[in-house]
């Protein structure tokens, strides 16, 4: 397909054919006030060697360090092959081409994305990605908005274990469109959201409850008794899930009576490596019945006339280049090119690769958090289990602590004071099935020796 | 030539209504629509007590090339939808005069229906 912006001359001709002097024109009904001039704190442009040597220098600062922070994004192993078939030609794009059936191999690639997210998360349809985990969970209040139409209300409960930053975003994208998120506390005790702090709720139209399973503490939710509540009182449940965790934990499409509505949450795990904030991308699933209301693009699998199989785009009705603005959404295929990757990753895995993946995850953070805690002034906060990460508290301020850790070549945890002033000094770990017996034994040294300092001066 | 009753009140937007003996207005999409839609697949149709306004979109037809907006003829409040379109949304291509009714609606007692087109005037709105 040729590239060829128009030239000038197109540009000429296609003004005077509606009769408009210049381009700056046809955004004169936006107030100049809004416009933006210039870019604030934008640098001049670096040409490539500059920009290579940059990258090159920022790159190095990563290196060697061992990575103990998850707080939504982790650092997993990643079979070469994930990349190196990513990056083939054929795959190397990041996006749906328009003319979408010409692409029988991303289709297929997207089709069978969806089919073992589909299996993963317990529900019966996933769209094709979305940006990332954040903006699924406010896709996914979006969509129950839409989808409950026996609720009025347009109330979200949103517990404050759902991650802080899906909380902010959710309101960023949904807080204008009506939507009122409304929070529920957890037990100080056990870390969780316990069923009976919904009784403020019981008698309230509620269109829909959020429930992050491990939630950001790394505990586990009584999804059971919390989807049975939403339930009863006609409002649906939206899951946010590590997609990792699914592997072991009782998926969304089986919790409680009837099962989660909505399922959503960061597909990073899944075969994205750790970058700053991104790309990753999103995954939304759901049940059948909900489908219409189901933002983005989906792949079916069909026969053509001569009974062929294949693949095609499908539901299409309710996107943006049909309904304009009422589309259930101005998403299509985002992140196809990390979808791409974590389908093959997936695949390269397998259902038992991803369990032993989670068990890893699991057995690394009971033994980091258990070593850790055995310091003098080191506490974990919560009692119960926990999946792939733990909260620790510290007798003493956390940043200073981890600076010091990151001196010695190690990322120490996310510090919660931040979201959780309540918590104290409280410290968020993590110990991926990438850290070794003797990466927590350098973890535990090193935290004893910045803590000892810490007393002496 | 599409199908268009004289014993029927329409829109523009290609809507028509009939008012029925207890003073209730059945809904639905003229034959002309239902036709240019092609084959449908879903029609979400309106709660039963959902207050409409003339001119507002109250459900959606879908088909296998669009999703449509249907708009409310008159004030009122929505009696009922017809749930058989949930099942068998075809029924509104085969008779949408008929079985493929959308919605029932009680107008508002000062609901306005002046604006609303003959039998006549509507065949020469599919002219224009």
């Amino acid at each position: 397909m040729p590239f060829i912006p128009h030239t000038e001359d197109d540009i000429r001709e296609m003004l005077d054919a509606i009769g408009v002097g210049e381009i700056e024109q046809l955004f004169d009904e936006i107030p100049a006030d809004l416009k933006v001039e210039s870019l604030a704190g934008v640098p001049p442009a670096l040409g490539e060697m500059e920009i290579q040597r940059l990258m090159r220098e920022r790159a190095a600062l990563d290196e060697g360090q061992l990575n103990f922070i998850g707080a939504g994004a982790y650092e997993h192993h990643i079979p070469a092959a994930v990349w190196e078939i990513t990056t083939r030609g054929e795959f190397y794009s990041a996006y749906t081409p328009y003319q979408a059936e010409a692409s029988q191999g991303t289709l297929q690639l997207i089709y069978e994305y969806q089919s073992m997210m589909a299996a993963l998360t317990g529900l019966d349809v996933s769209n094709a990605s979305l940006y990332d985990g954040a903006s699924a969970m406010a896709e996914a209040a979006l969509m129950a908005v839409r989808a409950n139409r026996g609720s009025k209300s347009a109330r979200i409960l949103v517990p404050t274990t759902v991650n802080p930053a899906y909380r902010r975003v959710a309101r960023s994208i949904a807080g204008n469109q009506g939507l009122k998120f409304e929070t529920v506390p957890y037990c100080p005790d056990s870390g969780v959201t316990l069923p009976a702090a919904l009784a403020e709720w019981d008698d309230a139209d509620v269109t829909a409850l959020v429930i992050q399973q491990p939630n950001f503490f790394g505990g586990y939710e009584d999804v059971a008794a919390l989807t049975d509540w939403a339930h009863a009182r006609g409002a649906l449940v939206i899951a946010v899930v590590n997609p990792v965790s699914l592997a072991l934990l009782t998926p969304p499409g089986e919790w409680g009576e009837s099962g989660a509505d909505i399922a959503c949450g960061e597909g990073q795990p899944l075969g994205v490596p750790l970058s700053s904030g991104g790309p990753y991308f999103g995954f939304l699933c759901c049940r059948q019945p909900l489908v219409r209301q189901m933002p983005g693009r989906i792949v079916g699998r069909t026969v053509d006339l001569d009974g062929r199989a294949g693949f095609t785009l499908t539901l299409q009705a309710r996107e943006q280049h049909i309904r304009r603005s009422k589309a259930t959404s101005n998403i299509c295929t985002n992140q196809g090119l990390m979808v791409t990757a974590a389908t093959i990753h997936m695949s390269l895995l397998g259902a038992n690769g991803l369990a032993r993946v989670a068990a890893a995850c699991v057995r690394n953070t009971a033994e980091l958090a258990g070593q850790l805690e055995s310091l003098e002034g080191v506490q974990r906060v919560f009692s119960g289990p926990f999946f792939h990460e733990s909260v620790l508290r510290l007798d003493c301020p956390v940043e200073p602590v981890l600076e010091a850790l990151a001196r010695r070549g190690i990322l120490g945890g996310y510090d919660l004071s931040r979201d959780y002033p309540e918590l104290g000094n409280a410290l968020l770990v993590c110990a991926t099935e990438t850290r070794t017996a003797s990466d927590i034994e350098s973890y535990f040294q090193a935290l004893s020796d910045v803590l000892r300092q810490s007393r002496v001066a | 030539m599409s199908n268009i009753p004289s014993d029927l009140k329409y829109t523009r937007s290609h809507e028509w209504l009939r008012h029925e003996d207890d003073g209730t207005i059945t809904v639905g999409i003229t034959d002309h629509a239902q036709d240019a839609l092609g084959d449908l697949v879903f029609v979400e149709t309106p709660e039963a007590g959902a207050e409409v306004k003339a001119g507002e979109a109250c459900a959606v037809v879908e088909s296998v090339k669009a999703a449509s907006d249907v708009y409310s003829p008159v004030d009122g409040e929505v009696i009922t939808g017809n749930e058989e379109l949930a099942t068998q949304p075809e029924l509104l291509n085969n008779d949408p005069y008929g079985e493929g009714w959308i919605m029932r609606i009680s107008p508002a007692a000062e609901a306005e229906t002046s604006a609303l087109l003959d039998a006549k005037a509507y065949e020469e709105t599919l002219e224009d």
